[in-house]
Formats: structure tokens, sequence, C-alpha cells
């Protein structure tokens, strides 16, 4: 098949022999004309290009999707619905989103305001919007140079949550996920530019890979689009948006619609987050049970990303500073992995082998991650520290977990850290010094001076070695505090997100 | 109309995606794009540009250089010391050598990476610091004194002496620099760009082109964002598209990427500043003494008016009895640093802000208070630096109406009682005022037009000289004008910014440009409405006497008493086409009475100061230097406002900017000087959680400013200083992680590891030198 369809406000779109790896943004203004989503950074960055997306295949149900459409690969839209800025009105009437912007003087310049408006539309429909940390959340990835956010705040506290009985709730409320498997299992769309498959069966991928070698895996697509984007962008100068891409990836395979993929699965031994699981729907089915996950998904991107970023993607990618992997460390998790012949169970140590390399096999995928239960005598969190709290690539980003007896002694430890080493990494050392010891302030203060023997931290731009150091070892300073009145502090108790080492007013020696 | 909240004229446009950008234009036929090719060194010799490649690739027409240009290789706002395309060598990485044209943007993209040029690398100066061992500057020390500084010094019971640091700061305008040059008929040129300055642009193109003015049209229908950054610096693509569309003969279209943006546009300048003050045991301070160096980039650009405009505010709202501001350009390789919100000002602002508050941690008292004991005030507490007698001066009374409404007093004890409690996090207040002069320093600058015309249906179209970056000067003139003719807001169009409707406009920029715009505009509806007074009473059959008293207001025309004289403007409008009167008209204002003697530093540069001031206060983690504004109460001087709406949305926004630019906005460099925070990725300006939580604005009542289109006052610039009091509450902050009051040093830009470090020093546990570039 060369020819795919989509629905762009609710107006049946028939794509034909268009790039697979042309992004959602670039289709919506170069081909449709539909000049009201723009351009601000082409990286998922800044907000101005956001759209919605209907999504019913999630496990937590359906539900309205802002992403950044300049990462957005268009294949991946194939069969949904996606609304622009231009799609909300009806004849003279505003969308509830758009009226309260206008009231509240929330535009200035306007080249940021249809995305803010795509991301007020989603806050319009969704019904967990309780807290001002949350607004900021569904807020934060839309940059706004010109209002100084205040009108923004007002306009989206106003809107959120009161699903107007529109034909955009009527179309969220039929919404079913599509059938399991398609005519044609591999999903494919082939090109004379390249090809993009998403296949809907296991045997329909793996054939695919036996007979393709130049596949290359896409899940969400928010770092493969960004290769795709900055590659456009002249970032190392060269070839085009069009054109250019089709060379370094031209076969595309998509884990989206495997079967099961999006799963989300709790039981007595643990928990099961397929790894196509969007990281939205990961910190939603956190929040209460596992809160070092939800604390850190909190200060991960921006809600457009998390939108689209999978498990998988942030930990097959393997940065050093991949803000999932530090808390998948101190949790103890592991990596279930698939190929044609068989499923392996890898802690998830193991699976980052070295910087931006791990252990899949050539033809294997990541399938799922586990996480065992918390115990009640342990203790978590999990904590981001960036330049910028919202929106920012992490300086320093750090999980721990630590048990202990009866007589507070320390019997289990896992110090986790991304930002330190070629890879997210745990602190051996650090953890050493802790076993058996009474957990106190001494005993932390021991730790915090063996960091500086388990990471050599560079200097870049983001910060200097000094302040990883010094970062790293207060957060873990920081956790004892956090923790002594609460074994897993939620984010919902904290809303700063980042390390509050005491509750206001409380009287703690440091 | 006036002092009446309203929309942003463009918002219901803005929110449902009408509103047009330059991008967004409909695409002429046969349209091909543009790339700029741009200098990879710092510094070196071009030794050869080989484009043979380049033109090989499929759909690229030409890559143009200098030697393509028919007319001037020149695109300086200044008339000097900047070509449009290098001449043989390049200045700074970035630096323009030539435009790449071809029939896509991806044909442009292959081109440009197909071009070959050698390069000789010649020794290249990356900072301020370098440029000063170096002696490397663009002209003469501007300087303004008074008194016998030194002995002053001298004599003063506290002397005490630094530095203060700025970063520079990317505009980070949502929509990057991009321009559309459409070829016409006989060597005409319709050039639509996103630009501050139209006149400009068409006299860069015109000169470039070797061709008359008149020949070249440019239109700016709106920008995205601008902030200064499209002041001089959106001539160079436009310039590049109009080449490229007058070589070819067809429409040429540019659009930077961020990162080409990013490394190719200049920034706030970094500044480096030294001082040594003087004061009595009180903390007024006696006698100050600063010196200036701005990190200008390769070319002059607008940086000599901006240094000015650095010592013009270096005393920001205080009186100092006797001073010497000293302030130098220096020539660096680095991008041409340019415009950006406060000009300067905000750059001269922080150094006397910064010693303000270290004056106030020495002599261990609340620093709002040390501030109001040296405002300005009566004589011989009225004269400015530079001779200019201060009238009407409001920083007292706003102090005090801030101090009171924003409970400072009180929550400052609270803060210090939640300090003394909290061990790890610690919070702070600050306040800071600002006075900001309100004139542009050139003074041809201070002058403006307007041309409005009226059709028979009543209906008007609105031109006048300045452009819309977001900021609502459309509004205000939209406004201005519907009240002064007295027509409803849907019966005006405002018609996109073109140099054929008004010619030789001003940048609009110095935050000048409904001061200027709006009196032109509001002289232009006075002339037509008096025009169709005496239409309106023939009309309604009363004397002309009569008609003196008619009112005009919301497309109706009446007699007040008398409630048969009654029509509507509509009316009036065709009973004078009929009648034969003009339905055209022009205005014209220039702003009376400013002058100054750069050589002998005195004069009245500014037509008037504007006034505000804020109080934040703010939370800092002791465990990772992070922070978090909690609130922000600002009370701002903005005259009788024209749109308090607007206003008030130019006030937060500036605000947070201005937090942005000394906080987390951090320009990083590497030792070739190339940028490295070339993206949104790494170059953080504020996103919503960094505003503050609780944001409470108001403008200053009763405020009317004489002399001054319906007695308003400019807005647009002045309170982005005062972003500064983020800065003086960390301070407070980071001081109360020491057990003994003592001076906190803190870096600027106060990124939460410049906090972190100032708080590691309070806790007497110094950080080792900074390891960072
Ligand atoms: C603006 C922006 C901000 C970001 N901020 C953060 C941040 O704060 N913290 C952070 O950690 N990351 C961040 N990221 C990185 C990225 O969004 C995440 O890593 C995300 O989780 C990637 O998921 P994806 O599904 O989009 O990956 P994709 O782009 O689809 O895939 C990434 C890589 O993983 C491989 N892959 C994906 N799934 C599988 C699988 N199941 N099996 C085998 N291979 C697979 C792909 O082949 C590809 O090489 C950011 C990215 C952007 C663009
Ligand atoms: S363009 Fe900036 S996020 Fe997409
Ligand atoms: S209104 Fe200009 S960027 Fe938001």
């Amino acid at each position: 098949m060369n020819r795919f369809h989509f629905w762009v406000n609710d107006r049946l779109i028939e794509v034909e022999d268009e790039p697979p790896t042309t992004t959602l943004l670039h289709f919506l203004r170069e081909r449709l004309r539909l000049t009201g989503t723009k351009e601000g950074c082409a990286e998922g960055d800044c907000g101005a290009c956001t759209v919605v997306y209907l999504d019913a295949t999630g496990p937590l149900g359906p539900r309205f999707r802002a992403i950044n459409s300049c990462l957005v690969l268009l294949p991946m839209m194939r069969d949904r619905r996606v609304y622009t800025v231009e799609g909300l009105s009806s004849g003279d009437a505003l969308h509830p989103a758009q009226q309260a912007l206008l009231n509240h003087f929330g535009s200035q310049c306007g080249f940021c305001t249809p995305g803010v408006v795509m991301s007020m539309f989603e806050a319009t429909y969704r019904l967990d919007l309780d807290a001002d940390f949350k607004l900021e959340d569904q807020m934060c990835g839309n940059l706004c140079r010109c209002t100084g956010y205040r009108p923004i705040r007002e306009a989206v506290a106003e809107v959120a949550g009161t699903r107007p009985r529109d034909r955009f709730l009527e179309m969220l409320q039929q919404a079913k996920a599509d059938p399991p498997c398609s005519e044609d299992p591999l999903g494919s769309y082939e090109t004379s530019h390249g090809s993009f498959y998403a296949p809907c069966s296991f045997e329909a991928l793996f054939d695919l890979l036996s007979n393709e070698p130049r596949a290359s895996f896409v899940c969400g697509g928010t770092d493969v689009g960004l290769a795709v984007t900055m590659h456009a962008g002249g970032r190392p100068p060269g070839t085009s948006r069009e054109a250019g891409s089709e060379s370094s990836l031209p076969c595309l395979v998509s884990l989206e619609d495997l079967p099961g993929m999006k799963k989300l699965q709790k039981s007595e031994a643990g928990f099961v987050f397929g790894a196509s699981l969007p990281l939205t729907d990961l910190e939603e089915a956190t929040a209460t049970d596992l809160p070092p996950v939800s604390r850190m998904l909190r200060y991960f991107a921006a809600r457009q990303i998390k939108h689209r970023g999978t498990i998988g993607g942030n930990l097959c990618n393997a940065s050093p500073i991949g803000d999932l992997a530090p808390v998948l460390l101190a949790l103890g998790a592991t990596c279930i992995l698939r190929d044609r012949a068989r499923r392996r169970e890898v802690p998830i140590e193991d699976f980052f082998v070295d910087y931006r390399e791990t252990a899949l096999a050539e033809g294997e995928i990541l399938e799922a991650i586990r996480i065992p239960h918390i115990p009640g005598d342990g203790r978590a969190a999990s904590y981001k520290v960036s330049k910028r709290r919202e929106l920012d690539i992490s300086s320093v980003s750090a999980s721990f977990f630590v048990r202990t007896d009866a007589n507070e002694k320390v019997t289990e430890a896992r110090l986790a850290y991304g930002g330190m080493a070629a890879t997210p990494a745990r602190a051996k050392l650090a953890e050493a010094t802790l076993l058996g010891k009474r957990w106190s302030t001494s005993t932390v203060e021991a730790a915090a001076k063996a960091l500086d023997s388990d990471f050599e931290p560079i200097d870049d731009l983001r910060a200097s070695a000094w302040y990883r150091r010094t970062v790293a070892a207060n957060l873990l300073r920081g956790f004892f505090l956090e923790t002594r009145e609460e074994r897993l502090p939620r984010l919902s108790a904290r809303p700063s997100g980042t390390i509050e080492p005491e509750s206001p007013r409380t009287d703690v020696e440091g | 109309m006036i002092g009446k909240n309203l929309s942003h004229d463009s918002a219901t446009r803005h929110v449902t995606g009408q509103a047009r950008y330059i991008d967004d234009l409909p695409e002429p036929r046969d349209l091909l794009h543009a790339l700029p090719l741009a200098s990879a060194h710092a510094h070196a010799r071009i030794l050869h540009i080989d484009v043979d490649a380049a033109l090989d690739v499929p759909g690229v027409l030409a890559v143009l250089t200098e030697a393509d240009i028919p007319g001037e290789n020149a695109c300086s706002p200044v008339g000097w010391g900047e070509p449009l395309f290098a001449e043989g060598v390049v200045h700074c990485v970035g630096q323009y050598i030539g435009v790449v044209i071809g029939e896509s943007v991806a044909a442009c993209r292959a081109g440009l990476s197909a071009v070959r040029v050698e390069y000789e690398p010649l020794p290249a100066i990356l900072d301020v610091h370098a440029a000063i061992e170096k002696e490397s500057y663009f002209g003469e020390p501007a300087v303004l004194s008074r008194g016998d500084v030194d002995a002053e010094l001298e004599r003063a019971p506290l002397r005490f002496s630094g530095e203060v640091d700025t970063g520079g700061q990317d505009h980070f305008y949502l929509e990057t620099q991009a321009a559309l040059a459409v070829p016409g008929e006989n060597g005409t040129m319709h050039v639509f760009s996103s630009t501050q300055h139209p006149s400009e642009v068409q006299e860069k193109i015109a000169d470039i082109l070797n061709v008359g003015r008149h020949l070249i049209v440019v239109t700016c229908p709106r920008m995205g964002g601008a902030f200064g950054g499209k002041e001089s610096q959106a001539a160079q693509p436009a310039a590049m598209v109009a080449l490229a569309a007058s070589q070819t003969g067809r429409p040429v279209k540019i659009r930077y990427d961020r990162k080409t943006d990013m490394c190719q546009t200049g920034k706030r300048h970094p500044y480096h500043s030294k001082f040594e003050a003087g004061a009595d045991k009180d903390g007024r301070l006696l006698a100050l003494k600063v010196e200036s160096f701005a990190d200008t980039g390769w070319s002059p650009d607008l940086s000599r008016a901006i240094i000015s405009r650095t010592l013009f505010h270096l005393d920001n709202a205080y009186f100092i009895p006797a001073l010497r501001f000293t302030g130098r350009i220096a020539r660096t390789n680095n991008v041409s640093h340019t415009a950006f919100r406060g000009f300067g000002g905000p750059q001269g602002v922080i150094v006397i802000e910064e010693i303000l508050s270290r004056l106030a941690e020495l002599l261990r008292v609340d620093p709002a208070a040390v501030r109001r004991l040296n405002y300005y005030g009566d004589a011989p507490r009225g004269m400015s630096p530079f001779g200019q007698r201060l009238k009407d001066v409001r920083a007292t009374r706003i102090h005090d109406s801030l101090i009171d409404s924003s409970g400072y007093r009180g929550r400052r004890e609270e803060i210090e009682r939640f300090n003394r409690e909290s061990s790890w996090t610690k919070r702070g207040i600050g306040f800071s005022p600002v006075k900001f002069g309100i004139s542009f320093t050139k003074k041809e600058y201070n002058q403006a037009g307007a041309y409005i015309l009226v059709y028979a249906d009543g209906t008007v179209q609105l031109n006048h000289g300045g452009t819309e970056m977001g900021q609502g000067l459309h509004t205000k003139m939209l406004a201005i004008a519907a009240h002064t003719l007295g027509v409803p807001l849907d019966r005006i169009r405002m018609m996109d910014t073109a140099t054929d409707k008004v010619p030789n406009t001003s940048a609009t920029a110095a935050s000048s440009g409904s001061d200027l715009n709006g009196e032109a505009v509001r002289r232009a509806c006075e002339k037509l409405r008096e025009r169709l007074r005496p239409v309106a009473a023939w009309l309604l059959g009363i004397v002309p006497d009569e008609g003196d008293g008619l009112v005009f207001e919301d497309g109706e025309i009446w007699l007040p008493g008398n409630p048969a004289a009654r029509t509507t403007f509509q009316e009036v409008a065709k009973a004078a086409y009929d009648a034969r009167v003009q339905l055209s008209a022009t205005g014209y204002y220039r702003t009376p009475g400013i002058h100054f003697d750069p050589s002998a530093g005195v004069g009245n540069p500014f037509h008037y100061f504007a006034y505000g001031a804020a109080v934040t206060e703010i939370e800092v983690n002791g465990l990772t230097g992070e922070y978090r504004i909690r609130r922000a109460d600002i009370l701002h001087d903005v005259g009788d406002s024209l749109v308090p709406s607007i206003d008030k949305g130019q006030v937060e926004g500036a605000y947070v900017q201005g937090v942005g630019w000394l906080t987390m906005e951090e320009l990083v460099w590497d030792e070739m000087g190339r940028l490295l925070t070339h993206g949104a990725s790494t170059y953080n300006v504020p996103a919503i959680g960094d505003a503050p939580v609780d944001f409470r604005v108001s403008l200053l009542p009763d405020a009317g400013q004489e002399g001054v289109v319906y007695k308003s006052k400019a807005v647009g610039e002045p309170p982005f200083m005062l972003g500064i009091s983020a800065i003086v509450a960390l301070r407070h902050a980071i001081g109360a992680f020491s057990s003994t009051p003592s001076q906190v040093e803190l870096r600027l830009p106060a990124t939460p590891e410049a906090v972190l470090r100032a708080v590691d020093m309070a806790r007497g546990n110094p950080a080792p030198a900074a390891t960072k570039a």
C-alpha cells in the first residue's frame, strides 16, 4: 500500500506517496495549507506546533492527546482523528478554550497561541485536573515569550474539566479501540521514498524483520522524530526535510500497534507495563501505587512529549540522561525482551551495556517492564534537577530505594543516578556503605561521601561537574529528610515535585 | 473607548489560527526559497568560496555573495561597519557570507552543505574580558559625570567596590526571522518582512539594489514577537531575498529555523561593569564611579546608542550627588549584539540595584529602606546626571503604595520567622523600582505619521508608522481612532504597516510606538472630525456655532440637550462625499523639547520618565539551588492607560522576561566562539511554572502624563527591569543560609547552579572555583 487516510478536523484526508518521514506539522502547513499550527523550534520544546488527536487505543480509555506535530511522522496518524486550531470553532462560535483565552487577554503576538489553545482544548475534556501543579503540567510544554503566563494560567483553570456537551465530547464518548488487526497485519505504507510498517501481530513483525535488514524501530517517535527534524534543520547541515531522511531511515517499523504492548497490569508479583505505553498513561497509573515513577514523570519533558513518548523508547534509547532508567534501577525492575523464538527477562542493570547501547539483540524488542511492589518497610523517591524545572533535560536525576529492618538497619539499598556517567547507573560504593548500618544522618553522610568515588561526572552546557557531584550527594541527604515522615513521598503532597526536604514550618536540623 | 479593557485587535484570529505571519501568507507562483551561508569561524580570512558542487544540486539556482550586489554591500542601521555579506574576512561564527537560492527549502539545505568555504583562521576575541585586555573597542568612551567624584569617594564614610557581570539574552521571539520578496514591474519590489523597522528594511534594500526607495515597498503584517531582535537585524534576511528576487525575477522567501536564528542573530549585550561607591552611614549614596563594558560583537549595529542608554540608567531612580559613568563598546568576534527590550537600560539598572543590595547587606538593613532613602525628589535632589531636571518624580509615591499593598513589611517578618525554622528551604522577599527615560536617544526617530481614510459608507482604514509585534500597538491605535473620530471599533480596519502609506517611519522601539504614532493618529482623526463637523451641522439643520457642541461617539453624532439633533457617522460621511469634502487625512507628530549633546554629556534626552516597582517573594531549595517565585506584586505607572488590559499584559510579560534574563536564560559559547545553546532544548526561557504562582499587577491610579497622547505613558520596556526584584529576593533567601549576616555572592544569571554556589558560600562551604566555561 502506498496510501492511507486519516482525519483532520473531521475531514477525511487521503495520503499518497508522501515520504513516511514527513512530519505532521509539515503536512498540515505545506500540503493542507493549515497554517494555524506553527513551527517555533522543530524539536518538541516550544509547543507552537501542538495539535490534538483522539486516541482510543490506550488502556485507560479514549482520550484527547495534545502532541507536538513537529515530531510526529505522518503514518503514525493513520486512521486517527487529528484536530488543529482551525477546527475548533463552530461557525462564529469559538470553542470554550478559545473563548477563555480571549476573555483573559491571553494572546499578545499570537504565535504561541494556537498551541496554547490546543493544550487548553485537551484540558477542557480532562476530568483529573484538580490541582495547580496539574494545570502547570498540562501547560508547561507551551512556551510563551510575551504574556508572562498569568492570563494563560487563569484561562486554563477556567475551562479545565468543563467538558461542554459538544461534538468533541460526542466523538470522545463514541470512540472505540480499533479492531485488533486489520486486513493487512503488517500495516504497511510503502512509498518510493521509504516504508513505514505498523504490524499488529508479532508474527507479522518478526517476518518483516527477517526480510528487511534496514528496518529500524520506532514507537512514539519523539526521539526518532527529533532525529528527522534536526537532520532536516541542518543540524549537521545537510539533507532535506522531504528527501534527506529517506536514506537514513528507509524502513521504519512501529511497535505501537502490537498486541499487549500498551498493557498495564497489577498483580501479586508486581506491575507489568507494556513497552509502548505512553508516558502520560504510566504517570497516571503509578500516581498512587508507585509514586517514585509518577513523581519523576512530572518533570519529564512536557505533556505533549509524554503523550507520544513511551517506556520502550525511553529505555531503548539508552541515553545517559534518560529519566526513567534511574527509577527502574532503584525499584529493581526487569525488562522483558522478545524475539521470534523466545522471551527473556533481564534485570534493568544488565539492559544498559554502554553509552547508548543496550542488551537488545538483533531482531529483538523490549516488550514490557516488570516492577516489583515496594515493600512496606521500603522508602523510595525520585528526583530530577535541571536548569528549568519543567521541560528540560536533567542535569542530575536520581532515584532511591532503601529498606530497613525493625532496628532501622539498612537491609537493601539501591541508589540510581542519571547524568552522572555514560549510562544511567547505580552508586555501588555508596550503597555498600549503607548496608547493615542504621539509617541515620551519619550513615547518609558516609554514603554521600562515597558517591565521590562512584562517579566522575562531566562539565557541559547544562551543569558543571561540581554541581552534579554536589547535587547528587544533596539529593541523598534530602531523601533521608523527606522520607522521615512519609516513606513514599507523593507528588500531590509536594507539588513543587523537586526535592522538598521539609514540609514548611517543621523544625528540622540540617 | 480610551481606558477600557480591550482584547488584542487580532485576538480572535490568534485563537482560531487565522492570524497570518510571513510564512503563512499564500505563496506566490514560482516561489523560490533561500537560506543564508554563514561563517564557521570566529575570525578568518576567506581564501576561497567554491559553489560548483552546490550549483550541481538539483533545484539549486544560485549562490549569491558580495560580488553579486549591484549597489552598496552594506546593512548597518548606523550606516557604517557592517556589510551584508563578508568581504574577504569573517568576524564571527554566523556572519553572513552569501545566500543559497533554490526551488525548495530542501534544495537550499542540500546546496548549503555542498558549498565549500576555505578559511585561514585568525586570532579571535571571544568575550568582553578578552576585549578589555586587548583594548579592542569601537570608538571612544561615552562619559557622564558630575562633581568631583574622586574627592567625594575619598570623603565618604563608607566606601565599597565591586563588579557586576550580566549575561546576554536571546530574544527567542516565537516566530523566527522571515521575509518574502515579490518582484514587480519596472524594477519595483514588494517585500513582506517580519520587522520592527520597515523603513530601514526599505532603505537597506534600495541601497543594496542601487535603486530609489520609491521602488521598494516593505510591508509588515505582524510579528510573532520581536523584543528588539527585529529592529535592525530583520534587514539582512529581507535584503537577501530582495537581492535574490531581483537577480532571478522570481519571488523568494526565507524563514530561519530556530538554530539559524539563534546562531546568526545578535542578542542582548553581555556586560561587565566595575564600580566604586561611597555612602553615608544611613545608606545614602554620595558618590559613584562606574565603568561599563558591553560585548558588542563584530559590528557596531546599535551599540553606541545602547551604551548611552546604559549610562542614562545607571542612576535608575536614585539621586547620586557626585558621579562618573563611563561606557565602552568592546569589539569582539561574536555575533553583533543588538537591541533587546530596555536597550542597554537593564544592564545599567542592574548595576545600581546590585550596589544598593550590597550596601544594605553591609549596613544590615532592609534593602527596600536603602532604596527609599536614595530616590530622586525635589530640588536639590531632582537633577539627573545629564542635566535634565526631573519633574513629577513618582518613585517615592509608588514605593510607599506598593510596600503597603504588597504587605511587604509583615511578609518580610513572616519570612524571617520561616527561615529560622526551616533549615534547607529559605524564602526571600525583594523590592526593586524602575525609572526609565522615554524617547529615542536618536533625535530624528522621535517623529511619526498616520494616514486615515474614511469611505463614503462611514467605514475607516487606519494606517500608521508603527508595527505590531504583540505589544498591542494596533489595539491602542484603534482605540485612539475610535475615540477621536467617534466610530465603533468594528468600523475601523487596521491596515498592515507599509512604507507606501507612511514614509520614513521610525523603528517601533524604545517603548515609544504608542506615544509617537498615537499622537499622529489622534491628530489625523481630529482633522477629519473637524472637517465633518460642519457637514453634520448642515445635515442636522443647526447653525455652525452649535456644531461646535456636537458629540462624535460610537458611530453617532448628536447635540447634547437636543434629542432631535442626532445623526450617524455613516450619513455624515456620505453627505461629506456628496459635498466634496476630503475624506482622508494625514497626521504628524514630533516630540517637542528634546535634545542632547553627547560630547558634553548634557541635555534633555527624554520627554518624560516612566516609573514602577515590584515586590517578589521567592523560595530557595538549599540542596539543589532550585527556586520558585511564590508571589509577585507590581505597581506600574502607565499614565492614564489607553487600554489597561494591554498595558497589564506588557507589564506581566516584561517582568517574566526580565526574570528569565537574570535567572535561567544562560547562553554558552564554546572555545571556538560557537553558540552551544542554540535551541529551545538548551536555552531555557521561562515556562509556566517559572512565572509567579500568585501574580498581582496594578497600574498606578491618577497618573495622567501631560504632553502625551490622552495622558498615557509608554510601557513596553520599563517593567522588564522589575525582574531585578527576583534577584533582590534571591539574595535575601540565600543570605538566610548564613549564620551571620554577610555579603551574598551571587553570579548572574542566577541559575540553580549559581544559586547553589552562593548558598554553599553562605553556609561557609565555598565551592571550588567554577570550572565551567
Ligand atoms: C522535547 C523533548 C523533551 C524530552 N525530555 C525528556 C526528559 O525529560 N527525560 C527523558 O528521559 N527523555 C526525554 N526526551 C526523550 C524522549 O522523549 C523519551 O526518551 C521517550 O520516552 C522516547 O519514547 P518514544 O516512544 O517516543 O521513542 P522513539 O523515538 O519511538 O524510539 C526511541 C528509540 O527506541 C527504540 N525503541 C522504541 N521502543 C522500542 C522497543 N519496544 N524495543 C526496542 N527498541 C525500541 C527505537 O528504535 C528508537 O531507537 C525528550 C525528548 C524531546 C523531544
Ligand atoms: S515546533 Fe516547537 S514543539 Fe514543535
Ligand atoms: S503571545 Fe507571543 S509567544 Fe505567546
